[in-house]
């Protein structure tokens, strides 16, 4: 041992200079470079001689350097990883990707665990008399395979249940879709229905597409910025990069509406902290000050907007005093907000489940477009409705529809989708159909109409799909077998319900990296299955960013353990069941895996509706090769291969990919020709309504040559237009009969495009949606509410008979009296080191050791009133019987009246520890309560999202 | 001649721990041990102000001053390190640091990372850059292939800057007049209304 210091430690350093550069050379150079990259980017990453460094590196010849993307959240954050023989090794921020500039936050930051994977689930296993077994993949799926040929046999296909994940990547996804088909059910659904579905519902039926409009990157250019129900401090931190340069370099105004005083919150320039469950009230108060004032922008209305008076009916019901009524928030905070909101434009905002997972979720959405449409705020740089979806690829597995109610696409289940899709797998649309039940159990305006055509069970409602009466579930019988691939069940509410469903299941399979909650959860001793797939880093291709950038991945290992890529697992599947021909028909595949770039051609060759048509593998590979020539805010490549082209080509990326479009970075905005990503909105709901004209009056995109509004493109408005000659010989062959959908050849995209015009149409966004519930959203109490005083005058609606196949309640669950034994209202949301039912996250020791504990926040009101310390264990109690035994965490970061519970937790239920029942080595470091072992029942009226941020509780002492 | 220093903006910190799960991945760090953590004051209050906070790397620095074994050592470019061959385990440092930088492993004096843990601004340790045995006491030397920390490289929201304590500087004061300083400026509260009281 050595008692004298070191006088000279830098000698040795001098020594050094095979391994890359001395210590002395760098801090030659250090000052220089770094003035060059403060000044060049404004945002200082603290990175001094990045491409030094890295061809010091290179040069050193040990490390091969991937280019991946996080797969923690739809920020879409670019990663290099270094592998060195086959081992991930290191990981290196990418300073030169456009959306995160290098950064991450803790999860991303911790991507590299992902390489070593301890906790994984390392081989297929079943459940044998209440022991774990190792198996073969091959016995694993002939006797899963087997079990459920069965099932198909005896109930039909409607009682297998395909869940599937947004941690598939595109090509997996759009897979997975077409792999349900084939198996003939529409009972498939992922966790888009849980996160989003409200968005994409109320948001499609206002102005045409369902997706966030603008990116992270253009809130550069906001002048105001409104989050709604959105924590992006936690949720998506990497927003938080461009949000706060907003702030400091746009002089953007931040306003944060959250019944928490959240991270976020911590950053904006004004919080209001409105009562759980009360959007509409708030929007529509924020709407009262702003036509009171005549801020609204008229012009803007007149030539885009669709039924705005009827609105300003509704409106008027929203003075102050009933705003802070229904709302909590006083007249002054509102006109502050709406103040700001109407002098500081373009603004743009942004939502999270905060204001999508409500029972009244879809008018929430609608309410916001609607406040941002009488701003004038859509499809504007800098203004837009930033949606930041959730999982990495949430908005592709969207996109694909992998959705109980639609086609990839948004096609829809109607025969037509049906004939469309079959043109594209180059299927015969007879055979596609016999693999559907013939039977009949809805009607539809009088006339019976088969499952094939009607909307299965979603995901939010499979408990119901297996316990429910028989008699009551619009399909021949109840959901028998239950597949999670990719999705943890602790994200779905009524915790006591899906324990009992699981019990009662034949069969429950889990196809995931690893066991999940689904593992522990039931008592069953047998019939459960455990098949181990892949990450994202263990495979490869596209995945699509909340933005509607597509990117793509490398692999950077190769499988770990046992585990296989999820579509090589569908192959398998599909090889069993008879039909893997026709799944892969010209798809190539080696051994048992289906080309990723064969899957991405034959979407290519379908995806008209939203265009998913242009961006060939060849192209994204270029984008992800080139991430240094895209600009930061602009997102558009100056110089460089892909000049001209905005990064990721954001979907719409209109016509085949020979046709070059570039993308379009912000949606509906008409300052740009459609060739080079301008739009308008869609003319997606007829031409005219009671009357009144919906085609946009004199706003259309630059060059437009029709100057004014228009229906979408069909062959015979080409030919009414006098266009048609401008198709090719061979494009006029196929699109006769077709429009802008369903031509395979692109023509009529291409030549509405070279006449200035969207292939959809050019119509007025809408504000009253006819087809929904409430034409113009209302605030509707929620199911278990605190305030009896509101039931009569805001009630939430009837009952339903069959709603996605299901008997689904309202009235009669709001018409109970729960407030004075559950006097709190429960809401529940995120934290940063955790990503959805956190079962990956929480077997990351990294991320793990940050957050060791499930826990409630408290008012110290509340605390004290019911005996509660700050660090004490406490139950959760919540009306529907279930309790939850966590830490309290007594703050003023949450009102008095209101508890807060995080998700991500499980391996614990009601008190008891569930950590003994996984398999042997594959426990998350933390375990704790499920949030939604507590939280109640309660769906949307359109999309049947659940509800899981206002619900009723009690807490008491344990 | 540089002086290393790490500069945390807290107005743009917030909490993500972004630094806190790099340091793990760059050092494999042990359960336990944290080199950085990021401190939040007025938790869930207004004027909640989150910081990152490790080793300051301080110039004359007070664990170096009391070492009774004399451990510690200055790179030229102002790293505080230290020879956990020497160090004794005593803990006089944690006494000494203004910051709370120096940690000890939960698994006895002679855990995996040895007695003292802390905070090497990834510039390893007294051993040959890049040899096994600096990797396994200390973690990667970025600094001897010419990178900076990756806690401060991998910030969400580029609070955490480290570097040159001229070239940090320089960054900072840019972000400074980029948000002005009439009323109601970014920053301006904080420094002017610690207290949060409504105007």
């Amino acid at each position: 041992m050595r008692l004298t210091p070191k006088q000279t430690p830098s000698e040795s350093t001098k020594e050094q200079s095979q391994t890359g550069l001395s210590r002395r050379s760098f801090l030659g150079h250090s000052g220089i470079a770094a003035g060059g990259v403060a000044a060049a980017t404004l945002l200082a990453p603290p990175m001094m001689r990045k491409a030094k460094a890295a061809s010091a590196v290179a040069s050193a010849g040990k490390a091969e350097v991937k280019r991946t993307i996080c797969t923690h959240c739809s920020v879409g954050c670019g990663v290099y990883a270094e592998v060195e023989k086959g081992v991930w090794t290191g990981q290196e921020p990418a300073f030169d990707h456009p959306f995160n500039k290098g950064a991450h936050c803790a999860k991303g930051a911790a991507l590299r665990e992902h390489g070593h994977g301890e906790r994984r689930l390392k081989y297929p296993m079943k459940k044998v008399a209440g022991k774990w077994q190792k198996m073969s993949w091959q016995d694993a799926i002939n006797e899963i395979g087997d079990g459920m040929l069965k099932i198909r046999q005896e109930s039909g296909p409607d009682s297998v249940y395909w869940l599937g994940s947004a941690k598939h990547n595109n090509e997996q996804a759009y897979l997975f879709r077409k792999f349900a088909a084939m198996w003939g059910t529409n009972n498939v659904d992922h966790q888009a229905r849980i996160c989003h579905s409200t968005t994409v519902a109320g948001v499609a039926n206002t102005w045409g597409y369902g997706a966030m409009t603008n990116s992270f990157n253009d809130m550069h250019n906001a002048k105001a910025m409104i989050l709604i129900g959105s924590n992006p401090a936690e949720a998506h931190p990497v927003a938080m990069q461009h949000i706060l340069y907003a702030k400091e370099r746009n002089k953007a105004k931040l306003i944060v509406a959250d019944p928490r005083f959240s991270r976020t919150a911590a950053k904006g320039d004004q919080h209001l902290p409105l009562r759980p469950g009360s959007d509409v009230a708030m929007i529509w108060g924020l709407l009262w000050h702003v036509f009171e004032n005549g801020w609204e922008d008229k012009q803007y209305i007149d030539q885009r907007v669709f039924g705005l008076d009827e609105v300003r009916e509704e409106v008027k019901k929203w003075n102050p005093a009933e705003v802070e009524r229904v709302t909590g928030l006083n007249e002054e905070q509102m006109h502050t907000a709406a103040k700001t909101l109407a002098s500081n434009k373009p603004g743009t905002v942004v939502w999270c489940m905060g204001g999508t997972q409500h029972t009244t979720g879809n008018n929430n959405t609608r309410a916001y477009c609607t406040l941002m449409l009488a701003l004038g705020n859509i499809g504007k740089s800098g203004g837009g409705a930033n949606i930041f979806r959730g999982h990495d690829n949430v908005q592709g597995a969207t996109d694909f529809c992998v959705l109980s109610h639609s086609l990839p696409g948004y096609y829809g289940l109607s025969a037509g989708a049906w004939k469309h899709w079959s043109r594209v797998w180059d299927l015969d649309y007879n055979w596609i159909e016999g693999r559907f039940d013939q039977g009949s159990y809805e009607k539809s305006k009088g006339k019976p109409v088969k499952p094939m055509n009607t909307k299965g069970i979603p995901v939010s409602r499979w408990v119901d799909g297996v316990l429910e009466d028989k008699a009551n579930v619009a399909q021949k019988d109840n959901i028998r077998a239950m597949v999670f691939w990719g999705h943890a069940p602790n994200s779905q509410t009524r915790g006591q319900d899906q324990k009992k469903a699981m019990d009662k299941l034949d069969m429950l399979v889990v196809v995931d990296p690893y066991p999940t909650a689904t593992s522990v959860l039931p008592d069953r001793q047998d019939g459960v299955y455990l098949l181990p797939a892949t990450t994202q880093f263990e495979t490869y291709g596209s995945v699509t960013a909340s933005n509607r950038s597509l990117q793509w991945r490398d692999k950077v290992i190769e499988p770990l353990f046992d585990s296989l890529p999820d579509h090589t697992i569908m192959y398998k599947f599909a090889k069993k069941f008879g039909f893997a021909d026709q799944l892969c028909k010209h798809i190539k595949v080696n051994g048992e895996e289906p080309l990723i770039e064969d899957i991405t051609r034959e979407f290519n060759k379908g995806m008209w509706t939203i265009g998913y048509t242009g961006q060939s593998p060849e192209r994204m590979k270029l984008h992800q090769q080139n991430w240094h020539t895209f600009d930061y805010t602009s997102l558009e490549a100056e110089g460089g291969p892909a000049h001209g082209e905005t990064y990721g080509l954001p979907w719409p990326c209109w016509g085949t990919p020979e046709m070059k479009h570039p993308g379009t970075h912000i949606l509906y905005d008409p300052s740009k020709p459609v060739a080079e990503g301008g739009l308008n909105f869609r003319a997606r709901f007829g031409v005219e309504f009671e009357g009144k004209n919906l085609l946009a009056e004199g706003s259309f995109p630059k060059g437009n040559e029709l100057k004014d509004g228009h229906p979408e493109f069909s062959d015979k408005l080409l030919k009414k237009l006098g266009w048609w000659n401008d198709l090719t010989a061979d494009e006029q062959k196929a699109a006769e009969g077709k429009n802008w959908k369903t031509d395979l050849s692109g023509g009529i995209q291409r030549v509405a495009i070279k006449h200035g015009c969207a292939p959809f149409g050019n119509a007025k966004a809408r504000t009253v949606v006819w087809t929904f519930p409430d034409r113009v959203p209302l605030h509707r109490e929620p199911l278990y509410t605190t305030r009896r005083d509101l039931v009569a005058d805001y009630p939430t609606w009837e009952d339903r008979k069959s709603h996605y196949r299901l008997p689904t309640q309202y009235a009669s669950i709001q018409q109970q009296d729960f407030s004075k034994e559950y006097p709190i209202v429960l809401t529940s949301g995120r934290l940063v080191e955790y990503e959805g039912g956190g079962d990956e996250t929480r077997s990351n020791p990294w991320l793990a050791e940050l957050q060791q504990e499930m826990f409630v926040e408290l008012n110290p009101v509340d605390a004290n009133n019911n005996g509660v310390r700050d660090g004490g264990d406490v139950w959760v109690h919540t009306p529907e019987g279930s309790k939850i035994k966590v830490k309290a965490l007594v703050t003023h970061r949450v009102q008095a009246g209101v508890a807060f519970i995080p998700f991500h937790f499980a391996g614990e239920f009601q008190g008891q520890d569930l950590r003994s029942k996984y398999p042997e080595g594959s426990a998350p470091y933390v375990s704790g309560e499920s949030a939604n072992t507590a939280m109640t029942y309660g769906y949307d009226s359109v999309t049947q999202m659940q509800e899981s941020k206002v619900s009723m509780c009690k807490i008491s002492v344990a | 001649m540089a002086r290393m220093k790490f500069l945390c903006d807290s107005e743009r910190c917030i909490e993500c721990n972004g630094c806190v799960t790099a340091c793990k991945n760059e050092h494999e760090v042990e359960w336990g041990v944290n080199r950085r953590r990021v401190v939040t004051i007025n938790d869930g209050e207004p004027n909640e102000v989150s910081l990152s906070v490790a080793c300051m790397h301080c110039t004359d620095a007070p664990c170096m001053a009391v070492c009774p074994v004399d451990c510690f050592y200055q790179t030229d470019e102002g790293i505080v390190l230290h020879d956990k061959d020497a160090c004794i385990g005593c803990g006089y440092c944690l006494f000494a640091c203004p910051f709370g930088a120096p940690q000890f492993p939960q698994e006895g004096a002679f855990g995996d990372r040895g007695k003292m843990d802390k905070c090497t601004f990834c510039a390893g340790g007294p051993e040959e850059d890049h040899s096994v045995a600096e990797r396994e006491k200390y973690g990667r030397n970025r600094i001897a292939e010419g990178k900076l920390p990756l806690c401060a490289e991998m910030c969400s929201t580029k609070a955490l800057l480290a570097g040159d304590a001229n070239d940090v500087s320089d960054i900072y004061r840019e972000r400074v007049i980029a948000r002005g300083s009439n009323k109601g400026a970014w920053g301006q509260n904080l420094a002017y209304n610690a207290a949060g009281n409504k105007s």
